[in-house]
């Protein structure tokens, strides 16, 4: 018993070990930016960089988009497949499964294939088309994660019965699904939420193959020509997928408070 | 308004046709932005310039330098996946049976969950800083222990910094998906291996790994695609000195080399069917092991 714990100490330590080392490398490195001494500099630097600002805010504004366009397109199709299609499941499960199997850049060749300037929808031609492209990119890849959340916080209510009482109260789909089904999965919802946010904020390989300043490339660029201001954005980002998580954590522990309340 | 209730759900079913606009949407997205563009480059793959059907394209794959991408892609997610099954299932066997502390296990579990979301970018920063010329522990091991790691020959650009690297999202996927297969081994079934005579040894090898060894064998084959796809990682790191597939198929897109949008095609695809293999293996395995693992 005890050498079995020993065991595991060690086995727990040598990780500790390996998944702090890059940590503590990559904050030491940050703050490295002045001769005399640990400081914020690099962080001062890189925030007060317009094109920091620039990239970053274009990536929360992105990031918060796919979030919307992905609650749209999943949570009437998660509920529809519940409550009428039950047929339909495993192809809907297999395809929000898809972005996983397929490589994000493989999924790009083929928008840039399909959509370039002289196919029959040119949506690289333009600024917005673009743009527009590059959201819907981002809802694909976020389809596994919004699907699974928001399909296990269905499963946590009696839709049939919510959906008959909100009719016989004269509510038609569009309101039934925005003031009765959303608000009652929303904790949920808001867990695949951060899950996309973290993943689009860093996104490398859509936005550089699509020619877009997103925080990605602000991020690659940085590495390649300074040598203290990419660590000092590699904590940030990690910073943001904390938070993230710790967000996740957050809500799912108060949605498993609320069920048994209920 | 007295309408019986009884009466009710007839009149309330809603037209199967509404409901289908319910799903219209996802199934157009779904076919736009994911089928329609997979489908393309899987027959461009077959196709040439002319549009007529070909096996040219996959016989470009042939070419030297398109292989041993392939190829140093292949070892580097079979390496990597080998190892991270290994380090992560020693992990989260620690947390699980190890009989340590149940805080911990949530703390790691936790760590496991930000940690296999930091890929890309920030993660090759951090190993940089960590592992490059000028790191905290190069210099840490020079200073203290007179290690020069770069003197051994050792360097962050190069295959094994590159594994050492996705390591740090692999290690912790094991952990977050085998967890709740060793939470899974019943108490019971150790103690009548040991009820029987059996040491812990035994116990491993006769009881508890082949009841595990479809859900090891299928988080090898899914970390195994994880790192395949695995591109922005790579390009932050090695600044695409390092040809694996992903980056080549990134030039390629670029149109930095040869600007061949067929041999495009036969590199995506050959990495779909890679890829596709890996998941039906993993999906396969994994309904074997819930047969077990309840």
């Amino acid at each position: 018993m005890t050498e079995r714990r020993l065991w595991s100490w060690l086995a727990v330590a040598m990780g500790g070990l390996y998944f702090l080392l890059p940590l503590v490398g990559m904050f030491d490195f940050s703050m490295r930016m002045q001769r005399d001494g640990y400081s914020f500099e690099a962080y001062r630097v890189v925030l007060a960089d317009p094109q920091f600002q620039q990239t970053f805010g274009y990536s929360v504004v992105l990031a918060l988009l796919t979030i919307v366009l992905g609650i749209l397109i999943v949570v009437p199709t998660a509920y529809f497949v519940r409550l009428r299609f039950p047929g339909l499941r495993p192809i809907v499960e297999f395809l929000t499964l898809l972005p996983l199997v397929i490589p994000p850049i493989v999924i790009v060749f083929g928008y840039i294939r399909i959509y370039n300037t002289s196919s029959v929808l040119p949506m690289t031609g333009s600024w917005w088309g673009t743009n527009l492209l590059l959201l819907f990119g981002y809802a694909t890849l976020s389809l596994p994660y919004m699907y699974r959340s928001v399909d296990t916080g269905l499963r946590t209510i009696d839709i049939a019965s919510l959906t008959e009482a909100a009719q016989s109260l004269g509510a038609g789909w569009a309101r039934i699904l925005a003031i009765v089904i959303l608000p009652n999965v929303f904790v949920s919802v808001l867990s695949g939420a951060f899950l996309t946010f973290a993943i689009v904020i860093g996104e490398y390989v859509f936005a550089a193959l699509l020619n877009v300043g997103s925080f990605g490339p602000y991020m690659v660029w940085m590495g390649g020509n300074r040598a203290y201001e990419p660590s000092a954005l590699a904590v940030v980002a990690f910073a943001i997928t904390w938070a993230c998580m710790g967000l996740i954590q957050l809500f799912t522990r108060f949605s498993k408070f609320s069920t048994v309340r209920r | 308004m007295t309408t019986s209730v009884a009466s009710l759900p007839a009149a309330f079913k809603p037209r199967q046709v509404l409901s289908w606009f319910g799903v219209a949407p996802f199934f157009l997205f779904a076919t736009l932005f994911l089928i329609l563009p997979t489908l393309n480059i899987v027959l461009g793959a077959f196709r040439n310039a002319e549009g007529q059907v070909t096996l040219e394209n996959l016989g470009k794959l042939l070419a030297p330098s398109i292989r041993s991408a392939f190829w140093i892609s292949i070892e580097l997610s079979l390496l990597t996946a080998a190892l991270g099954c290994l380090f992560g299932f020693l992990i989260a066997a620690a947390i699980t049976v190890g009989g340590l502390p149940r805080p911990l296990r949530n703390a790691i579990l936790t760590f496991s969950g930000v940690a296999s979301n930091f890929a890309g970018v920030p993660l090759a920063f951090a190993f940089i800083a960590t592992l490059g010329r000028l790191g905290f522990v190069t210099m840490l091991l020079r200073h203290w222990f007179g290690i020069n790691l770069y003197g051994a020959g050792f360097n962050i650009v190069s295959f094994l910094g590159l594994a050492l690297t996705y390591l740090y999202f692999q290690i912790p996927l094991m952990v977050l998906i085998i967890t709740p297969a060793l939470e899974g081994l019943r108490r019971e079934w150790r103690e009548a291996a040991e009820s029987l005579g059996a040491n812990g040894f035994q116990y491993w090898r006769l009881v508890a790994l082949p009841v595990l060894w479809p859900s090891l064998l299928g988080t090898l084959a899914l970390l195994f695609a994880n790192a395949f796809g695995a591109v922005a990682t790579a390009i932050a790191l090695t600044g695409s000195s390092l040809s694996i597939a992903p980056i080549v198929l990134f030039a390629q897109i670029r149109g930095d080399v040869l600007n061949d949008p067929h041999l495009g095609y036969a590199i995506a695809f050959a990495m779909i069917l890679l890829t596709a293999i890996a998941n039906a293996i993993y999906i396969f395995l994994r309904m074997r092991a819930e047969r077990w693992v309840k």
